[in-house]
């Protein structure tokens, strides 16, 4: 048998069953433990705790997210196994700064816990990967690479996601990105058409890439040739 | 859509004198009756538009009434390229090879407002009109058009191949896009055919 436990809704040890939360205050409320755990642990990298509709949202330093989030996940008393979300937002307002946002979900204790980051303006935003931590990162940095620009130090690959890699005209989710691109229809339809549907695939990504030993002999020396369609 | 023409048109003709089933007809006649009469489609569904053309297969409205008892996910072996759905530009290089991948004689039909002009998503992302792509044939209005609306389009299609001619080869002439921008129609009339309508006119988001 392997070490998974089954669990019933509500049967958990000390815990109370899981119930929707009802008539929640806009703000203030009861925090989420870890918030003071995390004030006490890291003391100034743990700039503010907000507790917006029952959630409790913690602004952390940008620079130390990994040690914070991997913290979270190692830690008996918070572990936090589960990484939701990885994404950003750009506020309307033009002096406020671009947020970084965690999600963070403890399934041991039924804990939601949201991390923000406040990247400066005017400087190169980057944050470290929580990728070392989660490998579920992988995926959302990518696409918050792709459309916001942020680069993720220590992310083993970090190229767009869901625009093509050839994509020149920028990070489409930025406020000042406009909503139909910054070249005409022809020229974005030009450089669509010229990318080769095939080759943003690497043989990594493919499952191709685990028979390859199986292959047959002449589609071993083609691909090893480097071609990468299949005309 | 049976073998049989108004005594008017003359183009089946039966002498009932003769017992041993003479039949006269144009040829080209005979082959549109059996090309239209047996469309293979080549679905290409990529939103809602393809439940809807789901639906239409299914037995409730039933598009093998029609000869299109086959659909193909395989290019190679189909007449009709249905795209049903929203086409993101990423997308734009991999419809136009499946369009080059079908074997002549071929038709596309661009069903509902997005394939057709991009529709509500006026974006970055999304082509606006599969036409800028492919030449299309059909176009169903629609979002998503209903099962009837596609029939009707497919209908459209039908009598269409039923008015093609062995002496006039301009609807075998295949599209040959530019060879260095990959492009079929002149950069201008993209931009043209791509102009915003309606309120999409306002291009401003959050007011920056």
């Amino acid at each position: 048998m392997s070490g998974f436990q089954i669990v019933q809704a509500g049967t958990a040890p000390n815990l109370p069953a899981p119930a929707t939360p009802r008539n929640l205050p806009h703000r203030g409320g009861e925090a989420n433990p870890s918030a003071a755990a995390l004030k006490s642990k890291f003391g100034e990298a743990v700039t503010r705790v907000d507790v917006v509709w029952g959630e409790t949202a913690v602004t952390i330093d940008a620079a130390r997210a990994r040690d914070i989030v991997r913290w979270l996940h190692d830690d008996e008393a918070q572990s936090y196994e589960y990484l939701v979300d990885v994404t950003a937002v750009e506020f309307r307002d033009r002096d406020q700064p671009m947020e970084m946002i965690w999600h963070l979900r403890s399934i041991k204790y039924r804990r939601f816990l949201r991390l923000k980051a406040q990247l400066p303006k005017g400087k190169p935003m980057r944050v470290p990967s929580v990728w070392p931590v989660y490998k579920a990162a992988d995926w959302l940095e990518r696409e918050c690479y792709d459309m916001f620009g942020i680069t993720f130090d220590g992310h083993p690959d970090l190229r767009r996601i869901l625009m093509w890699e050839q994509y020149a005209e920028g990070f489409p989710l930025r406020k000042d990105f406009p909503l139909r691109g910054r070249f005409s229809r022809s020229e974005q339809l030009r450089q669509a058409l010229a990318a080769n549907p095939e080759a943003r695939y690497s043989m990594e990504e493919l499952s191709i890439a685990d028979a390859f030993e199986e292959l047959p002999k002449d589609m071993r020396a083609r691909i090893r040739g480097g071609e990468s369609t299949g005309e | 859509m049976g073998l049989t023409a108004s005594p008017t048109s003359h183009l089946v003709s039966i002498d009932p004198a003769n017992s041993d089933g003479w039949m006269t007809s144009r040829l080209d006649f005979l082959v549109n009756w059996g090309r239209a009469n047996s469309l293979w489609p080549m679905p290409f569904g990529t939103a809602c538009c393809a439940i809807e053309f789901m639906a239409s297969a299914a037995s409730k409205f039933d598009l093998a009434r029609f000869g299109m008892e086959r659909m193909g996910f395989s290019p190679r072996q189909a007449d009709v390229l249905i795209c049903a759905g929203r086409v993101p530009f990423k997308l734009a290089p991999v419809l136009r090879r499946i369009w080059q991948q079908m074997p002549q004689p071929k038709w596309a039909i661009s069903m509902g407002a997005c394939a057709s002009t991009g529709g509500m998503f006026d974006t970055y992302a999304v082509t606006q009109g599969i036409d800028t792509i492919i030449p299309v044939d059909v176009y169903v209005p629609g979002c998503p058009p209903r099962p009837e609306a596609l029939i009707y389009g497919i209908m459209m299609l039908q009598k269409k191949v039923m008015k093609e001619r062995m002496n006039d080869p301009r609807s075998r002439n295949e599209m040959a896009p530019d060879p260095t921008s990959q492009l079929y129609i002149p950069p201008t009339l993209i931009d043209e055919l791509s102009e915003p309508f309606g309120n999409s006119v306002q291009q401003t988001r959050s007011g920056m």
